[in-house]
């Protein structure tokens, strides 16, 4: 018996509502983030991630609250990504009842931050969030074709996906999100070979999101070099229940739990 | 209903652990006082990080040596993951030696392992007679977050005392996942994360070892 495969739905949070269309009966409030996190608690979700996508500081505090009220009800590990600027911003997040937070933007502005936060709070508390596309045509190349993006994908930054994943171990980041830019949304499957790639030059767990569409999207995902899968939409929307993805993952061999 | 402490002496997410006490019907206090650690009906030393920092953390509230005294009256301990690798004599991280409680002899270490930290849900060898574990199927999982741990179990055998009860778990190469040595108890996994699993151990740790 070895370590389960994770399968962790992902919500986006924006002044404590859901943002994405909900497709779940039975909910007395479907955009309440505490009442999801227990819908996919019960439905045998093995980690949540919240990722806050409010814009506003007041928002910021409603988040922190969020996530206490889910602390207080939902007994499986939550990583809380988005916003997140300084070692305090995390400090306030773990104290609340987060047990990762999942740093982007603010380590591509200042790489120590990853260092700073891993002594202070230790490395399995920090997820490097790597949102990575294949370096668009007229772009700057980048030694393994794919660049760090910023702005949810918009934004380029020149700086290569692979060699930041590995850059980011160093630093003392305890995970790898990797979300394909390219792949999100599309529902066409996951970026197999850019997981491919950073999981050769990473030893820590790489967590793949962006594409899953189906659920045989899921075993490949993981043979090619995933600990974890995360996925948001097709969740929400109720395409694929966490229980179909598992069983998915258990016929091909698959260790779930 | 049970009085727990859970020693709050500057180590992460501890809103969890109070939590998940209260689910399983304990009447729980979060603080570092020393009066009320050493009263409580049972003491909950959490952790996460790094050892060093740990154990300076554990010293600074005198810790170790409220441990030292509630298990000199039998008055039981529970230790979660790095609450649990404290105690044991020694520490390695990063080169890093750093002395532990020495409740048990052994060193937590670096796992041999392809991908670390060890993070997720993994089942766990359990030996008969586990009070911790009574009344759970053997594929249960429990959640881990960990990079180091104790590799090998080396406290002497004896004739007259009762051994401790060792549950493994693997991940690379076997480790010590949990201990049970009468008021003494430790978890390398999360039972305040470990959803209903981990609710089930921590019931089974108030009902059966605080009483």
């Amino acid at each position: 018996m070895a370590v389960a495969v994770r399968v962790i739905p992902c919500l986006d949070v924006d002044a404590g509502r859901v943002v994405k269309g909900v497709n779940f009966t039975d909910l007395r409030d479907a955009g309440d983030p505490v009442e999801m996190a227990r819908v996919y608690d019960a439905e045998g979700a093995d980690e949540l991630t919240f990722l806050d996508v409010t814009a506003s500081s007041s928002g910021r505090d409603t988040m922190l609250d969020v996530v206490r009220r889910t602390a207080d009800q939902v007994f499986i590990p939550l990583t809380v990504g988005g916003g997140i600027r300084t070692t305090d911003d995390i400090d306030a997040l773990l104290r609340a009842g987060a047990d990762k937070t999942g740093i982007n933007t603010a380590a591509i502005a200042r790489p120590e931050l990853l260092a700073e936060a891993s002594r202070r709070f230790g490395s399995q508390c920090i997820v490097l969030s790597v949102d990575a596309r294949k370096v668009p045509e007229g772009g700057e190349p980048t030694p393994s074709g794919w660049e760090v993006t910023t702005h949810g994908g918009r934004r380029g930054t020149g700086i290569d996906a692979v060699e930041w994943a590995a850059r980011g171990q160093e630093l003392g980041a305890g995970e790898i999100l990797l979300n394909s830019m390219d792949a999100d949304g599309t529902q066409a499957g996951f970026d197999l070979e850019m997981i491919t790639a950073v999981r050769a030059v990473v030893d820590i767990p790489v967590i793949a999101s962006g594409g899953a569409g189906t659920v045989e999207h899921f075993p490949p995902a993981v043979r090619a070099g995933a600990d974890a899968v995360l996925a948001a939409s097709v969740f929400h929307f109720g395409l694929i229940r966490i229980g179909e993805v598992k069983a998915v993952l258990r016929d091909a061999r698959l260790e779930v739990r | 209903m049970s009085r727990i402490v859970v020693l709050d002496y500057g180590s992460g997410n501890l809103r969890s652990a109070e939590r998940a006490l209260q689910r399983v019907g304990a009447d729980v206090t979060v603080t570092a006082d020393r009066h009320a650690a050493l009263e409580a009906d049972g003491l909950v030393v959490p952790g996460v990080g790094a050892y060093a920092a740990c154990m300076a953390g554990l010293r600074a509230v005198d810790g170790h040596r409220i441990i030292e005294r509630r298990l000199a009256g039998g008055r039981p301990v529970l230790g979660i993951c790095v609450g649990m690798q404290v105690l044991f004599e020694l520490g390695v991280e990063w080169g890093e030696r750093t002395e532990g409680c020495g409740q048990w002899p052994g060193t937590v270490e670096k796992l041999k392992a392809d991908v670390l930290p060890h993070m997720g849900w993994n089942t766990l060898r359990v030996p008969t007679g586990s009070t911790l574990f009574a009344g759970l199927d053997a594929d249960t999982r429990f959640y881990f977050v960990h990079s180091f741990g104790v590799r090998h179990w080396t406290l002497e055998e004896s004739e007259v005392l009762r051994p401790p009860l060792v549950t493994w778990a693997h991940h690379g190469e076997d480790f010590v996942a949990a201990v049970e040595n009468g008021a003494l108890a430790a978890t390398q996994f999360h039972p305040e994360k470990s959803g209903d699993a981990g609710a089930a151990v921590l019931r089974n740790w108030l009902r059966d070892v605080v009483g």
